[in-house]
């Protein structure tokens, strides 16, 4: 099986850490944001993986070609000379794609879940239609694109309503699909397209997409705020269904239950850790340390009596002893927080030093 | 033989020719001093570790010709009665005494009124301290200037920026004879950036026939003065009751120092050192930017702090305080019976009696420079206090930021506030 990943850009809009990392490279729950889809794929059997980018940054080939072997399958880059929309990155990779007759996978790269291949899979092929889209209940579906079905069928799409004003249903579009490869006949070469609103229609029209209900979470987490919010969505479902990979609520430091620890960090004494927090590979966290709701990459270090909520520490950041640090605060790579030193909200720009106060959410070049 | 001179300096430095009087003011006052002061006097207030008036007295103990300390003031006997007992026992040597106004008489009124009191064992010189001040009271060295220039009066200046000083009373002196040639009370206009201390020294020949001709002429020739704003009148023991009332308050600032400084035997002694007045709870917190009379921590000996926690830079820790493990307090007084729990951070605040800061929550207030004699910060466009005041028996929830607020007693802090004040 195929399946094709839509990267897109720079990832601004998870800035200041794609700053120094390209986005599918920022360890969510400490592993790599796209290595997430990618092992779900091919633990569905998928051989071929065309990333679809418009730059093409060389670490991101590097870092991911060591996994081709451990997963025994093929990464392809697939570079869009210019923005080709949704539906044109899909063209572009028609070698690959249609190069059998097997539906394949799309995927948006910002979206965390539970990743029910194996299931849509088997849905797919039961309705044998052209196309199925991964949907996801959510509360307030005036804020999105809603999925309406064909009356009296439980997954035929009948319409596409934009923000609807008036209740139609509480589907919407979660970003994975599976399809044949005759949609692609459905694209223009060459031509920005976008798949919401012009590709799927087409296909609604000819009765040929069908919807598949998404079990448990999903978010999209490409910026801070969600990110943070995706991260306790993973881990929650991790305490779940594998909580192996969590630390034991039993160790003493641990409060509220979800933390993850990488093996090479160290945790110093007296410390409240938890609910919802991630520590990646070689940080160092002091003595009293209080952390909640954060994210802490690799090769940080927190001090001693710290306070860390809503946060996402970047790599080799150093925060300082009773430092406070919450309201969704990002330290880019290599940033210095100063002992004692409040942020609320502070986007801080790789190799900064704070030495003062951030007290209103700001950006810190 | 010259003729010997009418003061015996000689004898006078060895002698015991000079009186101290203290004015304490009374609890009228008090409201400026909220949220800390709805129980404790002022003058009874902690700056590093001891009463206001206590900074004071061990400054009057080091001057080798003082006989006696006289407070003046119009709180009950019964507030100073445990301070004086304390006090006998640290300054065995001092005498002190309490003279208590019936009815507010202004600082000068009061001086003149207890004349007979203070006149008693014929002191030739007697320093007068305003009990609001925090400073490293040079006394001695006021005496020297009295000596050296033969003064009648002597006052304690000190500069500050050009901006706060029309909030003083404002000294114009001739620089290099150091003699006083204008005083002004809270000027509108600049005038000057050497402001009044608060703290003096007067000749008895010359201040109270200075004070005696200042009540003539104002039974003579009622004031007609007008303040330019009502903090004037606030700061002023003026009643508000008849008119006759209102003519026995004599007030050495308005009333006394401008016509001294038409004599010719007025001189400031400008002190480089730290002053500050204690006006309002904030102020109070910023005496501790310096070292007075001692450590810059101060941790009171029946108070609890744990070895892991972090004390300093200024920092007084009242009786029986307890500071938990792994908590860090700088800048900040911690009064009675209030406790820190572990891995807190305080900074540049005060926590009132019995209070209570939860585990890793955060008190701060926001530095101002000693220089700047404000107590609040402009912060994004908006006047905000700058330092965080905890009232009695207030607590802070774990966790919980306060940031530049003021809280009134017996509040339970919840959540995160900022920039409040706290009914």
């Amino acid at each position: 099986m195929k399946a094709l990943i839509l990267v897109g850009g720079f990832g601004t809009r998870l800035r200041p850490l794609t700053l120094t990392m390209p986005k599918p490279l920022v360890e969510f729950a400490n592993k790599p944001m796209i290595l997430h889809q990618i092992e779900a794929l091919a633990a569905v059997g998928v051989t071929d993986v065309v990333l679809a980018v418009n730059y093409r940054p060389e670490i991101m080939e590097r870092v991911l070609k060591q996994y081709e072997d451990q997963l025994g399958l093929k990464i392809h880059f697939s570079l869009e000379p210019e923005p080709l929309g949704t539906a044109g990155p899909l063209k572009l990779a028609e070698e690959i794609l249609a190069k059998d007759n097997s539906p394949f996978f799309v995927l948006n790269s910002d979206v965390t879940c539970e990743f029910p291949f194996k299931q849509l899979v088997e849905f797919h092929k039961a309705h044998g239609d052209e196309g199925t889209i991964v949907v996801t209940k959510v509360e307030e579906p005036s804020k999105y694109g809603v999925v309406v079905h064909k009356p009296n069928h439980p997954s035929r799409i009948d319409r596409f309503v934009e923000k609807p004003v008036e209740f139609v249903g509480n589907r919407i579009n979660a970003g994975l699909y599976i399809l044949n490869p005759s949609v692609l006949d459905r694209i223009e070469k060459n031509r920005p397209t976008s798949i919401e609103q012009e590709t799927f229609p087409a296909v609604v029209r000819d009765g040929q997409l069908h919807s598949f209900d998404l079990e448990g979470f999903w978010m999209d987490v490409g910026q801070p705020k969600d990110f943070l919010t995706g991260t306790c969505l993973y881990l929650s479902s991790l305490a779940k269904k594998n909580p192996k990979l969590l630390v034991s609520p039993s160790e003493s430091y641990v409060h509220g239950g979800n933390v993850m620890v990488d093996e090479t960090a160290k945790i110093g004494k007296n410390c409240r850790i938890g609910p919802n927090v991630v520590i990646g590979k070689n940080c160092v966290i002091g003595d009293g340390v209080r952390l909640q709701r954060c994210t802490i990459l690799p090769g940080s270090k927190v001090k001693d009596h710290a306070w860390i909520k809503s946060t996402i520490v970047g790599w080799n950041s150093t925060v300082g002893k009773w430092a406070r640090l919450e309201n969704v605060t990002v330290l880019g790579d290599d940033v210095t927080i100063g002992d004692e030193i409040y942020v609320n909200g502070g986007s801080i720009l790789p190799h900064k030093s704070i030495k003062a106060n951030v007290d209103i959410p700001a950006i810190i070049m | 033989m010259l003729q010997v001179p009418h003061r015996e300096k000689a004898n006078g430095a060895a002698g015991k020719d000079t009186k101290a009087v203290i004015l304490v003011g009374g609890p009228s006052r008090g409201t400026r001093f909220r949220p800390l002061s709805l129980d404790v006097p002022k003058p009874l207030f902690d700056v590093a570790g001891h009463p206001i008036i206590w900074h004071c007295l061990t400054a009057i103990a080091k001057v080798p010709s003082i006989q006696e300390v006289c407070m003046i003031g119009y709180y009950d006997e019964a507030v100073f009665k445990d301070f004086i007992k304390e006090a006998a026992t640290e300054f065995p040597n001092l005498p002190i005494k309490y003279l208590r106004e019936y009815q507010a008489l202004g600082t000068a009124g009061g001086l003149y009124h207890f004349r007979d009191a203070i006149l008693k064992g014929r002191p030739e010189r007697i320093f007068v301290l305003n009990s609001d001040v925090c400073c490293s009271f040079p006394l001695n060295e006021m005496a020297k200037l009295f000596d050296d220039k033969d003064a009648e009066a002597v006052i304690l200046g000190t500069r500050v920026s050009q901006d706060a000083a029309t909030n003083f009373g404002c000294i114009v002196s001739d620089q290099h004879s150091r003699r006083v040639l204008h005083y002004v009370e809270k000027p509108e206009s600049q005038i000057s950036n050497l402001i009044n201390c608060g703290v003096y020294l007067f000749s008895v020949d010359a201040i109270f026939p200075s004070i005696r001709s200042a009540i003539k002429r104002r039974t003579d020739r009622p004031r007609l003065v007008s303040y330019p704003s009502s903090e004037n009148l606030e700061s002023s023991f003026m009643a508000d009751e008849d008119e006759e009332r209102k003519n026995e308050v004599i007030r050495l600032e308005q009333d006394i120092l401008s016509d001294l400084a038409d004599s010719k035997q007025f001189f400031v002694h400008e002190t480089k050192d730290f002053w500050r007045q204690i006006k309002t709870a904030g102020s109070a917190s910023s005496p501790n930017h310096r070292p007075l009379s001692s450590p810059p921590v101060f941790i009171h000996p029946s108070a609890q702090v744990d070895p892991t926690a972090k004390l300093g830079p200024n920092v007084s820790i009242g009786p029986r305080a307890v500071i938990g493990a792994g908590a860090r307090v700088k800048e900040s007084i911690v009064l009675e019976d209030a406790e820190i729990k572990h891995d807190a951070c305080v900074l540049y605040s005060i926590v009132g009696w019995n209070s209570r800061v939860g585990a890793w929550a955060r008190v701060e207030g926001t530095p101002t420079p000693v220089t700047s004699h404000s107590t609040s910060v402009v912060k994004n466009g908006v006047k905000v206090q700058s330092i965080t005041i905890l009232g009695k028996e207030c607590g802070v929830g774990d966790e919980v930021r306060v940031q530049n607020c003021v809280c009134l007693p017996f509040k339970e802090l919840k959540r995160d506030v900022a920039n409040e004040v706290i009914m």
